[in-house]
């Protein structure tokens, strides 16, 4: 069953993971296993993507990640909260985020 | 926005750069030149208990400042190789100090050192690239009399099966020194029926001498071990289709004759390779002292920013070399490098007439070279390379 993506979660990278930016790319690289689809695999964020994760910190809940968004992109509120919601799901379901209010 | 928001990329290729790429993609370390196995045709083995060697031995912290400025610099990729990585101690520490610092690891290695507890390590913590594994015949007395050391075909296969058990990815490297054109195939069987039932492993044909200039009686017992041209032509085109077809892949990236340049491949453009005591060099083969760089005096970036860069500008001055290599276009399929002629002959651009030998034989095998034909004389490269690319690698003999 997939995760629930919850508006009031402090979402922040998974120590199971190590999140670098390269050459203006952000990869996603797995340290431990079951982190992913697949072991030997890597995952680049696209600049949507990047711009969410520079967000999930660990100190805002998504409703102020989703409002500190809108504040930058022209995109209607409704359609940042369905792509915010989108890729959260997506991490989740891969070990790649943690809630930080769960012990 | 995009709901596309991630694009997956599998660890065993470098797709990721659209554009720029880092300074340093991939990076080998080798942990140590010491080694447990005893290997007859070594290009650097030490004994395992020299301690000389193991004293000067860069430490897990001076290793981990190293993989360090390595991931700033962008890089992905790590290769530990010795000598035997997993004789060191230390192996797991600076193991999972690279991979903290979110690089893929793969690990040269003859497994006779992997435990049941380090597969549980790399199992916890994947390499996210495939153990390199080199093995040395399919039988207790074919590998062993390589390895010289009782009991480490037992071991090998030991550790090569705790990989196994835990779906760890490997590739496996034979090093078969046997006259008996058999024991090639009782190897390749052997491997697929025990290990990877899809796999062709890869074969080291071109042994090297004595990387340090450290033991002349041991180069002489690996020139020895060489197989002649005739045989190295036979191992390789046993599968003849494949081998042409590898062939016209080779050829048709033809790009001319080499001229005076003698770094004819990519060493030190985005890669580099550190030996045991912190010289940095343009590959791992390249020793020759005027050309590895002290990285305790330096650093990384000014290594591949600089040093590299320049040693790549050096020109041939060999007479005979300029006469010979700067004009053959068989270069892409002669190992002749720098590397290897500093270990033949303590410069960088004497040929090697082993390897001119080989690639000529080659080349008269796949029709390229007529039997009386040397490679730097022939004016018509360029038509006899379309012709073979056209047909296949099936274009007939030349001359």
């Amino acid at each position: 069953m997939d995760p629930k993506v919850e508006l009031d979660a402090k979402y922040a990278p998974s120590d199971d993971i190590v999140a670098r930016e390269i050459e203006g790319e952000l990869i996603i690289v797995p340290i431990s296993s079951g982190v992913g689809d697949m072991e030997a695999e890597l995952f680049t964020l696209n600049e949507t993507g990047k711009a969410v994760w520079k967000r999930l910190d660990g100190t805002n809940d998504l409703r102020s990640v989703i409002g500190s968004l809108a504040g930058e992109f022209e995109a209607p509120r409704g359609e940042i909260e369905e792509d915010v919601l989108g890729l959260v799901g997506e991490l989740l379901k891969r070990r790649m985020l943690v809630d930080r209010r769960k012990p | 926005m995009s709901k596309t928001y991630f694009r997956k990329i599998p660890a065993d290729r470098s797709g990721i750069w659209a554009g720029k790429h880092p300074l340093l993609t991939t990076l080998d370390i080798e942990l140590t030149e010491r080694c447990n196995n005893a290997c007859a045709h070594c290009y650097i083995n030490r004994p395992q208990n020299d301690e000389f060697a193991r004293k000067a031995e860069l430490s897990a912290a001076e290793i981990r400042e190293v993989l360090r400025e390595a991931a700033l610099l962008g890089c992905l990729s790590v290769r530990f190789t010795g000598g035997e990585p997993l004789i060191r101690d230390d192996l797991e520490e600076i193991y999972l100090a690279a991979r903290r610092l979110g690089l893929k690891v793969t690990i040269s290695t003859n497994a006779t050192r992997i435990t049941p507890r380090l597969a549980d390590l790399f199992a916890r913590v994947p390499p996210l690239l495939p153990m390199e594994i080199t093995l040395y015949g399919s039988t207790r007395e074919s590998y062993e009399a390589v390895s010289g050391r009782r009991g480490s075909f037992d071991a090998a296969v030991r550790g090569v099966t705790a990989l196994q058990e835990r779906r760890l990815p490997f590739v496996i490297t034979g090093i078969v020194l046997s006259s008996d054109d058999r024991e090639i195939e009782a190897f390749d069987s052997w491997v697929r029926t025990n290990f990877l039932p899809e796999h062709k492993p890869a074969r080291v044909l071109a042994l090297n001498l004595r990387a340090r200039h450290d033991d002349d009686g041991k180069n002489e017992r690996i020139r020895a071990l060489r197989p002649c041209p005739d045989r190295q032509y036979r191992v390789l085109s046993r599968d003849e289709a494949a081998f042409r077809r590898d062939m016209v892949r080779l050829f048709s990236r033809f790009a001319g004759i080499q001229g005076d340049r003698i770094f004819a491949c990519e060493a030190g453009t985005g890669s580099a390779c550190l030996d045991s005591y912190g010289r940095l060099q343009a590959c791992l083969l390249l020793r020759h002292p005027d050309t590895t760089y002290d990285l305790k005096k330096g650093n990384l970036k000014d290594a591949l920013k600089v040093f590299f860069p320049s040693l790549r500008e050096r020109r041939a001055k060999n007479s005979d070399y300029l006469a010979r290599c700067a004009r053959c276009f068989l270069s892409d399929l002669c190992d002749q490098c720098p590397a290897r002629s500093w270990m033949e002959s303590g410069t960088l651009d004497t040929p090697i007439e082993h390897y001119c030998r080989t690639s000529h034989r080659i080349a008269r095998g796949l029709g390229l070279l007529g039997d009386a034909e040397n490679a730097w004389d022939i004016l018509d490269r360029e038509k006899r390379i379309e012709k073979f690319v056209k047909k296949g690698g099936w274009n007939g003999p030349q001359g």
